[in-house]
């Protein structure tokens, strides 16, 4: 066992071991870490968007180059109507760039989403059913992905009530929809795992210097 | 002597017309095009040329195409790339990422086994003009104004008293008991919009249901925190709360520091809600919009703490977290229509109505497509969108 000597590594395995107590409960070493990281990440943040977005984005272009990038001016002073807020009589002009943004956001992800969601989904659900060289265990396949996603979207139909046909097609659905999700959940338990496994083995080895247990 | 004669003097005649044969430069394309690339930002040149008639024909020896260009016609070429003999009859080549309104030429050079060369003649001018109106995108126009056309009816039908039946949501009849259990106990309400942005759909979802409940939240008077992701994201919720209580008639309730920004980092995020959780133990946890790996940690303090759970997203990774964790679940399609289940408004109604009337064509155009592909009819090429 060779302790770490490096100031780095004992910081971040406390702090790892404070975050760890939460599971124990709720404890002054837990808020101070939780603070700690809060702060931090915040400061950071600030600092890293006043680098990689202000600077570049705005400040520098307007100020070598304003002839063409004048526009910039636009974004500029409507961004500045969200510190609005801090002056109660005009605080309702902070709605301009809040409909704008929003607007931007749903402009951009709709066509995107049709696209990527709608248009492929429905591309890769017009399988054959006959006529395939793969013969009949590629029909059997395609079938099962064709139910599949009928079976889903009724279960997503909400202008109706699922009883009868409906209500069994609805049913299947939610088979479907289980089977994807449970697949999911065991993919995802295994990568945190993995990440624990990561986490406690930066602990034994980097902080404790235990030997590597292969 | 006289056969044999003839003889060689064919077979010299040959050989002579046979190296003047070999010794040929190889042939140009007969077709070599430049023109703007339709539909783009102004970024990309679409060059064509048909292959020699020396490449896989003729003589059956060129070795390498290089495509040259230049601002000037007759400046200096520089070379953009090359090309070994082509599989295709016509060659498309993407001259990518080049700065907008700037004329271009361009001129191919042909080499082959022998190392003679042919150059093709300067094409030009050619700009990368960005466009208004990208036609490799006409299908999403199409889908979109069908949808708006859709919506708009729906929207009309209900606001002329059309009554539109929604099935049974279990996760959204828990929201009135939820509400009223916080009030019983005397708890806060925790809603959570998650991490994503304003873009995010499930986000904007979300934001929608927090002014349907914020609104009840304001006439039982019951304490709400909502902490935020994003600063955009809680520009929004503050004014959405906010008047959601003037709706209610509460204004006085509203309290500015209910919606409060945390942190813009994932897990310092998630430390902070779990924080949160524990310390002013709410009675009902409202965990709806866009999540990623932090969803189990919060709901899994959420149960914790003996809270009612609901959860929404459409982040598929992550409702199994959800469903295991929380009491309710809304999967999916779902959250989206959660506002209109709650509010029962004929605007939003009418935009559930023509969600379900989308969904219907698509289960229609499925099985019409399912049939012909069976008859080798290609049509789900028809929804293929080209970049």
């Amino acid at each position: 066992m060779h302790l770490s000597l490096d100031p780095w590594i004992w910081i971040a395995a406390i702090l790892m071991i404070f975050i760890y107590s939460f599971l124990y409960k709720d404890n002054p070493f837990y808020k101070f870490a939780e603070h700690l990281v809060v702060g931090v990440s915040v400061g950071y943040g600030i600092a890293l968007f006043y680098q990689q977005q202000f600077l570049p984005i705005v400040y520098t272009p307007l100020t070598t180059d304003f002839k063409n990038n004048w526009h910039l001016i636009v974004p500029l002073v409507l961004s500045t109507f969200f510190l609005f807020r801090f002056i109660p009589k005009v605080s309702w002009m902070i709605r301009w760039p809040i409909a704008i943004t929003l607007g931007y956001g749903a402009g951009i992800a709709i066509p995107l989403i049709i696209q990527t969601s709608l248009y492929e989904q429905i591309r890769f659900t017009m399988l054959p059913l006959f006529g395939t060289d793969a013969g009949m265990w590629l029909t059997v396949v395609n079938l099962l992905i064709i139910l599949g996603v009928i079976s889903c979207l009724t279960y997503f139909y909400f202008s109706i009530k699922h009883t009868g046909v409906i209500g069994t097609v609805s049913k299947i659905g939610i088979v479907f929809l289980m089977v994807g999700f449970g697949t999911s959940f065991g993919n995802t338990v295994m990568a945190r795992v993995s990440l624990l496994i990561g986490r406690t083995s930066f602990l034994m080895t980097d902080w404790l210097g235990l030997p590597i247990i292969k | 002597m006289k056969a044999t004669l003839i003889a060689l003097l064919t077979v010299f005649f040959c050989a002579v017309a046979g190296t003047v044969y070999a010794d040929a430069p190889p042939k140009l394309p007969e077709k070599f095009i430049a023109e703007d690339f339709p539909g783009d930002k102004g970024e990309k040149i679409r060059i064509m040329w048909a292959k020699s008639s020396d490449d896989g024909a003729g003589e059956n020896d060129v070795k390498t195409y290089y495509l040259f260009r230049s601002t000037a016609k007759d400046g200096n070429y520089e070379i953009v790339e090359e090309f070994t003999p082509l599989t295709e009859d016509v060659k498309v080549y993407e001259d990518k990422n080049l700065p907008g309104n700037i004329n271009y030429y361009y001129q191919l050079k042909i080499v082959d086994a022998q190392n003679n060369i042919s150059f093709s003649e300067k094409i030009g001018p050619v700009a990368a003009n960005p466009e208004w109106f990208n036609v490799n995108r006409n299908m999403i126009l199409i889908g979109m104004l069908l949808y708006i056309a859709i919506v708009l009816v729906c929207i009309l039908l209900a606001k002329r008293g059309k009554d539109f039946f929604v099935r049974k949501i279990a996760g959204l009849d828990a929201v009135d008991e939820a509400i009223g259990r916080a009030t019983e106990m005397g708890k806060p309400i925790l809603y959570v919009t998650g991490l994503g942005g304003l873009g995010d759909i499930a986000t904007l979802a979300s934001i929608n249901i927090l002014g349907r409940l914020a609104k009840k939240i304001a006439e039982y008077e019951t304490p709400l925190i909502v902490p935020a992701y994003d600063y955009f994201v809680m520009m929004v919720q503050k004014e959405v709360v906010k008047e959601a209580y003037m709706e209610a008639g509460r204004p006085d309730s509203y309290k500015d520091d209910s919606v409060f920004f945390l942190s813009d980092s994932q897990f310092a995020y998630a430390a902070a809600v779990d924080g949160i959780m524990v310390r002013e133990k709410p009675a009902a946890n409202f965990y709806l919009g866009t999540f990623f790996a932090e969803s189990l940690i919060l709901a899994e303090t959420g149960a914790s703490t003996g809270a009612i759970q609901i959860a929404g997203t459409d982040a598929l990774a992550q409702i199994p977290f959800f469903i295991t964790a929380c009491d309710y679940t809304l999967i999916g399609e779902e959250l989206y229509a959660a506002s209109a289940y709650l509010s029962r408004e004929p605007l939003v109604m009418g935009t559930l109505k023509s969600q379900d009337w989308g969904k219907l064509i698509l289960m229609i155009l499925i099985i019409i497509g399912i049939a012909l592909v069976s008859f080798g009819i290609p049509f789900d090429e028809f929804f293929r969108v080209i970049e």
